[in-house]
């Protein structure tokens, strides 16, 4: 048992190489240890393979490579890579949808304890993380003679930078005539916005229940196409039918870190406000000077959004900023 | 077919947490506890199946101190037919849990366990997956549209980049995201008609699990955002935006 083990993100082979992949090296780089390994399950890999060459201090690709693996689930995926992930002192998923379904997973197998939403490596076996939706900061201790399985906070780093890399070795896993058929992917509706991906977008603008209905959170795209940012909502806005789930920030949506985050209309509830912790400058737009997100904001602006809004498109064209 | 359903004990999602002053823990006299939000959407749901016919009987267990049993019986007040109590007085690890889970399992031998994604007291998200692997079961986690027919469940999970359905064969293992459903309100008389239900109380000890956990070394609060600035109109806005390098 030793070396450590990057279960990447489950991703197309045409796409650049996920964010969460990227972070999730960066943790396994902090940690160091003997070997660091990139597992990947997919199918068609090879122009992801040779496009992640670029990599730097990675010893080995591993590869689970078949099309009946373009759609993993967790239920396939965990049981397919058990035995080759019994070998390793570390194994780090990214705290993705995917991660967070695949490694629990993985660890009931191992019958190992698991360290979720790893925001600090304190140590080799020691990390830091949130508990009570991020109030409050726990620092834990995997126990000597078991294997380290934990998956990473996103919100709390950063991607790696390519190196000169070149050279990984590519190996093949084995793969079983008949895989498990017990959990069948059907369809994956995907929003079809072109805008930037809420998790890793510099720039977020965010709406939440005072927005109305969903033709005024539209109001938000003008904004956010002005900004290139991506758009994130509230829970009351996402409940209320205003914004699709995938767009929710917060404790039990997305955790995101943007250097800008634009609030309108919402309220700030303890919820709300765990998920936009990291954000590097946080402006809240409310019609109630009382409302909680004002205690978190950088700045403050105590008005009515529907007038705000446009106020501001014609104000950053008229100072210039930059798109 | 029968559903169990596992709930964890938390304090209330509406109570602002806090450190005790030594550190050592948080502070939970006087202060509100429950059913942690995602597990009472799991008992719904469980209910919302056994009403239309699909399940015969629902089951809730949990894990934890004696007066646990509170959340017990409002769990038999909202519907469910019987509760199990597996008594332990120190905090459980989510693999021991499921372990005690997969044990129960194996006694009632039920088509589908359902169970909150995660508790938003440690926010780990780990019983779930640990419970349908040591099961050795299909999982669908993150769970907000749930149907079963013929023996297949279809469930509609909230991922990263959308919906996902997945088609799976029972038994299964659900983990419930929070526009699965909205909870009914418990009323009077099911308060009245719970206190009649049995509630079955087993020690922790008598699953004979002695597994290594995690060691928590210390709790800390978390580095507070200094406050921020209020300004009075739309340019004093951008000009302090500009002036901070992000547009």
């Amino acid at each position: 048992m030793e070396g450590v083990l990057v279960i990447a993100e489950a991703q197309a082979g045409d796409a650049p190489i996920s964010e969460a992949t990227l972070k999730t090296l960066a943790v396994a780089q902090k940690i160091g240890g003997a070997a660091l390994d990139v597992l990947w399950v997919g199918s068609d890999l090879a122009p992801l393979l040779a496009r992640a060459q670029a990599l730097a201090k990675v010893r080995t690709f591993l590869t689970f490579d078949d099309p009946r693996l373009a759609h993993p689930t967790a239920t396939l995926v965990a049981g397919l890579v058990a035995e080759r992930a019994r070998r390793y002192a570390h194994v780090l998923m990214p705290g993705t949808s995917y991660g967070r379904d695949v490694l629990p997973r993985l660890a009931g197998l191992l019958k190992t304890p698991m360290v979720s939403d790893v925001l600090e490596v304190m140590g080799a076996r020691t990390f830091k993380r949130g508990i009570y939706a991020g109030n409050i900061h726990t620092v834990v201790t995997v126990p000597d003679g078991m294997p380290v399985l934990l998956t990473v906070r996103l919100a709390s780093w950063q991607a790696v930078a390519p190196g000169a890399g070149g050279g990984i070795p590519v190996e093949p896993c084995p793969i079983p005539e008949t895989l498990p058929e017990t959990a069948r992917f059907v369809a994956l509706a995907v929003d079809p916005s072109d805008r930037p991906d809420l998790q890793s977008a510099r720039r977020v603008v965010s709406g939440g229940r005072a927005l109305g209905s969903r033709e005024n959170f539209a109001l938000l795209e003008r904004l956010a196409e002005r900004l290139h940012a991506a758009i994130g909502a509230s829970r009351a806005a996402v409940d209320a039918g205003y914004a699709p789930n995938d767009l929710q920030v917060g404790q039990t949506g997305k955790i995101i870190a943007p250097e800008l985050y634009l609030a309108f209309g919402i309220s700030g509830a303890i919820q709300h406000l765990t998920g936009i912790r990291d954000a590097r400058t946080i402006v809240a737009v409310n019609k109630d000077p009382e409302a909680p997100i004002f205690k978190v904001a950088d700045i403050g602006l105590v008005g009515d959004l529907f007038e705000v809004i446009p106020e501001l498109l014609a104000e950053l064209d008229r100072q210039g900023a930059e798109p | 077919m029968k559903i169990l359903v596992a709930v964890k004990r938390v304090i209330d999602y509406s109570v602002r947490v806090r450190l005790k002053p030594d550190r050592s823990g948080v502070v939970t006299d006087g202060v509100k506890l429950s059913i942690n939000p995602f597990d009472e959407i799991a008992l719904e749901e469980a209910l919302r199946i056994r009403e239309r016919g699909e399940a015969s009987e629902v089951v809730v267990a949990t894990v934890g101190p004696r007066d646990v049993q509170t959340q017990l019986r409002s769990a038999l007040a909202m519907g469910a037919d019987r509760a199990i109590h597996i008594e332990s007085t120190d905090p459980v690890e989510p693999l021991s849990v499921a372990h005690v889970l997969h044990a129960l399992v194996l006694e009632i031998e039920p088509g589908l366990v359902i169970l909150g994604k995660q508790a938003i007291d440690d926010d780990l998200g780990q019983t779930g997956p640990m419970l349908a692997a040591l099961w050795g079961r299909p999982q669908a986690t993150f769970v907000s549209k749930l149907t079963l027919k013929d023996g297949v469940a279809l469930a509609v999970r909230e991922v990263d980049h959308g919906l996902e359905t997945l088609a799976l064969d029972l038994p299964l293992v659900v983990t419930t995201d929070l526009r699965l459903n909205t909870p009914r309100f418990i009323k009077m008389p099911d308060i009245m008609k719970a206190r009649q239900k049995p509630i079955v109380t087993r020690p922790f000890a008598s699953f004979g699990l002695d597994l290594p956990g995690l060691v928590l070394e210390r709790l800390e609060g978390p580095p507070e955002r200094k406050s921020g600035i209020r300004v009075e109109s739309v340019a004093a806005l951008v000009t302090q935006l500009r002036e901070r390098g992000v547009v």
